[in-house]
């Protein structure tokens, strides 16, 4: 029986309650928080949750408290190891700075979208697809 | 699975209902096969790459019936893309956002994987 107990997502999720984990949502966003409690659909209850925007090596965080994510929107759960946490050479800055880069970088990205679009539309194929709706 | 019925005549048959049962689940079987497979590749390093063009290469721990996939000693492709994973070692991944698992060609015995589907097919079909 002990063999066929990892094969479950209860099985494989046990071993995180109580530790501190990332999340990584289908619309990009970060979640970090304490790892409460979980269901087979990967529905997750993260408790001292923070949402974490990055930009290149920056990174900014904000409160959110308890919060129970549905599965569906779940892309990743990840173990947060607490030593290599200290080593990672990320430097947190104000929410509004990171984010400020991050709205310049996507106006650029946008702009170089329309710039394609429009030569490849002059050759006749057609260029819709766009970063971030795979799923 | 044998039952056991009695007729009009009262003589006791039995039938077999295992064929009828494993034909109606047919779908599943296949799902099996795919996570029987995952299964025999446990403790082997492979590399998941998701939906959202994340690739990440680890050891596989262990995989469930929705094909949810657990990494141990986790690197990513690209640190630079996506700096959260930097302190993150071992990873859950939901089966509904991988794209492709890639693995070493030699831990597949791809004609075994053939044959078993082949029977899985030939079972349904009955």
């Amino acid at each position: 029986m002990d063999a066929l107990i990892p094969f479950t997502t209860s099985g494989s999720l046990v071993d995180l309650v109580d530790k501190k984990v990332l999340v990584v949502l289908r619309d990009g966003r970060k979640l970090i928080g304490v790892f409460r409690s979980y269901d087979q659909f990967a529905n997750f209850l993260l408790e001292q949750c923070i949402e974490r925007i990055h930009f290149k090596f920056e990174y900014a965080d904000k409160d959110i408290g308890v919060l129970l994510v549905r599965g569906e929107n779940v892309v990743a759960l990840g173990e947060i190891d607490l030593i290599a946490e200290d080593m990672v050479p990320l430097q947190q800055v104000s929410w509004s700075q990171v984010e400020e880069k991050i709205n310049e970088d996507n106006k650029r990205r946008e702009r170089d979208h329309t710039i394609k679009d429009k030569v490849l539309g002059s050759m006749g194929f057609v260029n819709d697809g766009r970063e971030g709706d795979a799923y | 699975m044998n039952i056991k019925i009695q007729d009009s005549t009262h003589s006791t048959r039995y039938i077999d209902i295992y064929i009828t049962q494993r034909t109606f689940d047919a779908s599943q079987l296949f799902i099996m096969l795919i996570f029987s497979f995952f299964k025999t590749l446990t403790d082997q390093v492979i590399t998941v790459e998701l939906k959202n063009d994340l690739s990440i290469t680890g050891t596989l721990k262990s995989v469930d019936q929705f094909l949810n996939i657990r990494l141990d000693g986790i690197s990513v492709e690209d640190p630079e893309r996506h700096p959260h994973m930097l302190a993150v070692k071992n990873c859950f991944i939901r089966g509904s956002v991988v794209r492709y698992v890639r693995m070493a060609a030699r831990s597949v015995d791809t004609t075994l994987l053939e044959d078993a589907t082949r029977r899985e097919a030939k079972e349904a079909k009955k």
